[in-house]
């Protein structure tokens, strides 16, 4: 007794041979190149890209926590360089771009480029030997584009794996200068003058702050740049270094007087959460929410970085004599101006010529000025004109970041172990803001400091 | 975004040649079953039958298995041993407690509730007019997936300002009888108790139809004659309905626990396990993947294997005994 029938059993060879011959068939047009690649066609558009080479056919894959429209206009910017080198840039953005990454780069299936917006992180994948060292050319273009204190965050070990793509100011508050008008207000120079205007907008009757730190995963961020901001301002920026770099105890007095400096404003029942609630409230609202009762005239200060210009409600004004603006965060010496900022870092996986291509023409000047013409984007590149900017704290962070007497200081959360940075920090400001003490917050913060 | 087929044409392929090669493997095992001497028959064919499952089990079960249990014992870039530093941290360190005690709580009242809830349930609508309409209503969550129906519920929670409109359902109920709005998730212990309602609201629909249809299973005469005897419903409930049904009831709590201690979704969803409502899975997502802890997050994984075994083991014996 058969368990197959022999017409049964005829059928089943023949089918699976069948099926076999026709996936072999598809495998054998995988390797033609798609047409129409283009590269040889010297237009004046293309002159400009013709230093990168051809590289018809190829496709280099990116991968990166930016998303929706800011991810378009990225597209949209390095269009022509795609299209004269004759490659594809297939562009892929996720909002879990830290846990993704390595899943994919564990998985054997990471991207050839990543824009790392952590440095801690960018080293956790340098050190494991998945990154590719930067080529001499993208070396070359970082040395003319940016001030050395850049190069540091992208070198792991003594070596250099990228050059840095955009940037951010953050130590910014935005206020209504229409609201500051009317009520005779004047922008403080000074934490001391911060305090006093804080005290009388909230003798006015309006809460004079309003914040939100919630961001799904990364929930808090919003809160530790507030915690950052004070330390580069209070411990100056070597003790800033300190901390980051945990020479500096994470529960030390210093640290926990910095907290405590900004419970004074966000712990306030006083002080916040204009528009939004109790001091808890802060926890709850999204970031990109946080600043927007300015416009409603519930609150009057929000502090976040100049990318929060994009989250203003539509047909906002933002300008010193519109809708809203910013002003810098002072600290207690006015003639001191430390700036906190952020960024992305252009790392590869693999080192292919056409990988390598698309990492030095996102080190030029030229793909930054191309993206500052479509909408509003911050670089601290050298070379790239500040008047491209779209908005004026675009153009007031470029020159920032650019002036060479500028203390610039990148994100203490984002160059920790991502065990802190990306996890007990943000986590921990989180509790914080729903009412846990400084202390136990900063104690608990700093036994999970990885030991090595 | 468009949908460029020519890119895609490599994926295709390789799934083609998967199909293929799927079709290949299993033509070979059927030909060999068929081919094998005819004595001993039985022995020779569950071997080539379970041979594939067998190796399929190794790679994506032991294997991993034992690297996880190897990685539990290393440091967070899986470079040095440091013994059992991983487990005393899970232990010891308070925020870690909370995530297991979080757990603790979930696995304690999540079966009882989904049983009771559904028990009650399927009792009260047996054989009444309006039953299969009353079943499907509480099955009609099920259908809803985990991240699903955390969101949903994230919106009955919503909070805002007194002197703003209410977007929560609940908040909105708070303020009609004339209450304060609440932040329902932001407050430590009780948050995880309204998390836990979005489990047994999923899971109750589930219940009910088990436990209706062990109840409809019930031999007539059984209950016939415990009528006769003069049994009250209570009684009836008691010591007849939940002796016959005992089986199903087991099953039931006993899928409820591996669930919810597997518990991810709705955490993730909802409060992201910020705010004492952590649970060990999620702690382990967090752990392994985003902080770059792969010893932590190992170690819990196999904490949370070792909670399940003995489960899955007396579900095993049950089913052999029911037998």
């Amino acid at each position: 007794m058969s368990l197959l029938s022999r017409t049964n059993r005829v059928t089943l060879v023949a089918g699976t041979i069948g099926l076999a011959l026709v996936a072999t068939a598809c495998a054998s047009t995988e390797n033609k190149p798609s047409a129409g690649g283009g590269g040889s066609s010297t237009s004046a558009e293309c002159a400009a890209f013709t230093k990168y080479g051809n590289h018809a056919g190829k496709t280099v894959s990116i991968y990166s926590s930016i998303r929706d429209t800011e991810a378009d206009l990225f597209e949209q910017a390095w269009k022509p360089f795609a299209k004269c080198t004759g490659m594809k840039i297939t562009y892929e953005g996720t909002g879990e771009f830290e846990a993704q990454i390595q899943v994919r780069a564990d998985g054997g299936n990471p991207p050839d480029i990543a824009f790392f917006p952590q440095p801690g992180l960018l080293e956790r994948f340098a050190k494991a030997g998945k990154l590719k060292p930067a080529s001499a050319e993208v070396k070359k273009l970082f040395g003319e584009g940016w001030s050395p204190d850049w190069a540091k965050y992208s070198t792991v070990d003594g070596t250099f794996y990228g050059a840095p793509l955009g940037a951010s100011v953050k130590s910014f508050v935005w206020y209504s200068p229409k609201m500051f008008k009317e009520k005779g207000w004047t922008v403080p120079t000074t934490w001391d003058e911060l305090m006093t205007l804080t005290n009388t907008i909230a003798g006015s009757g309006v809460k004079p702050w309003c914040a939100g730190i919630e961001s799904g995963d990364a929930t808090g961020w919003p809160a530790t740049d507030w915690v950052e901001d004070i330390m580069l301002r209070e411990a100056g920026p070597e003790g800033y270094d300190d901390w980051v770099s945990h020479k500096l105890a994470f529960n030390d007095p210093k640290v926990v007087a910095a907290v405590d400096k900004v419970g004074a404003i966000l712990k306030n029942e006083k002080f916040v959460n204009g528009g939004y609630g109790p001091v808890k409230s802060i926890a709850s609202t999204a970031f990109q929410e946080g600043g927007v009762p300015i416009t409603q005239g519930k609150c009057a200060l929000h502090r976040q970085a100049s990318f929060y210009a994009n989250f203003w409600p539509e047909g906002t004004k933002v300008a010193e004599d519109g809708d809203v603006f910013a002003f810098y965060l002072p600290g207690n010496d006015p003639s001191k101006k430390p700036v906190l900022g952020a960024g992305e870092f252009v790392a590869a996986f693999t080192d292919r010529p056409e990988v390598q291509a698309v990492q030095a023409y996102l080190a030029s000047a030229e793909f930054p000025a191309a993206r500052m013409k479509l909408a509003t984007y911050v670089t601290a590149r050298k070379g790239v004109d500040p008047d491209l900017a779209q908005n004026p704290i675009d153009k007031l962070s470029m020159e920032m970041l650019q002036n060479p007497d500028t203390v610039f200081r990148f994100d203490g959360s984002d160059l920790m172990p991502a065990a802190v940075g990306a996890g007990t920090f943000w986590k921990g400001m989180t509790d914080w803001i729903n009412g846990k003490d400084t202390k136990t917050v900063l104690d608990y913060i700093d036994a999970s400091w990885p030991k090595s | 975004m468009d949908f460029d087929f020519a890119a895609e044409q490599p994926k295709l392929v390789q799934l083609l040649i998967g199909i293929a090669a799927f079709l290949v493997v299993v033509a070979v095992i059927l030909l060999l079953v068929d081919r094998a001497p005819m004595r001993r028959r039985a022995w020779t064919h569950a071997t080539i039958l379970l041979l594939p499952a067998i190796v399929l089990l190794a790679i994506g079960l032991v294997v991993p298995a034992v690297r996880t249990t190897l990685l539990s014992f290393m440091s967070g870039d899986g470079m040095r041993w440091v013994g059992l530093d991983n487990y005393a941290w899970m232990f010891t360190q308070p925020e870690a407690l909370t995530v297991l005690r979080n757990t603790l709580i979930w696995v304690l009242l999540v079966p009882l509730l989904v049983t009771s809830v559904g028990l009650l349930y399927a009792v009260l609508v047996d054989r009444t007019r309006f039953e299969s309409l009353a079943k499907s209503l509480v099955f009609l969550p099920m259908a809803i997936s985990f991240v699903g129906a955390g969101i949903i519920w994230r919106f009955v929670y919503a909070y805002r300002a007194d002197d703003q409109d209410q977007i929560g359902l609940l908040n909105q109920l708070v303020v009609a009888l004339g209450g304060e709005p609440r932040q329902w998730l932001q407050d430590p212990p009780l948050n995880t108790l309204f998390l836990i309602a979005v489990m047994v609201w999923i899971q109750a629909g589930f219940a009910t139809v088990v436990l209706s249809a062990a109840i409809k299973g019930i031999p007539a005469e059984i209950v016939e004659a415990a009528r006769l005897d003069g049994a009250s419903p209570t009684q009836m409930f008691f010591r007849v309905t939940l002796p016959s049904i005992r089986s199903a009831v087991i099953v039931v709590l006993v899928t409820q626990s591996i669930g919810t201690l597997k518990l991810f979704d709705i955490v993730r969803t909802m409060t992201g396990g910020q705010f004492d409502t952590s649970v060990i899975a999620n702690e382990m997502y967090n752990q392994a993947f985003r902080y770059g802890e792969t010893g932590k997050g190992a170690a819990l994984a196999v904490f949370l294997f070792a909670l399940v075994t003995p489960i899955v083991i007396y579900q095993i014996r049950q089913r052999r005994e029911v037998r």
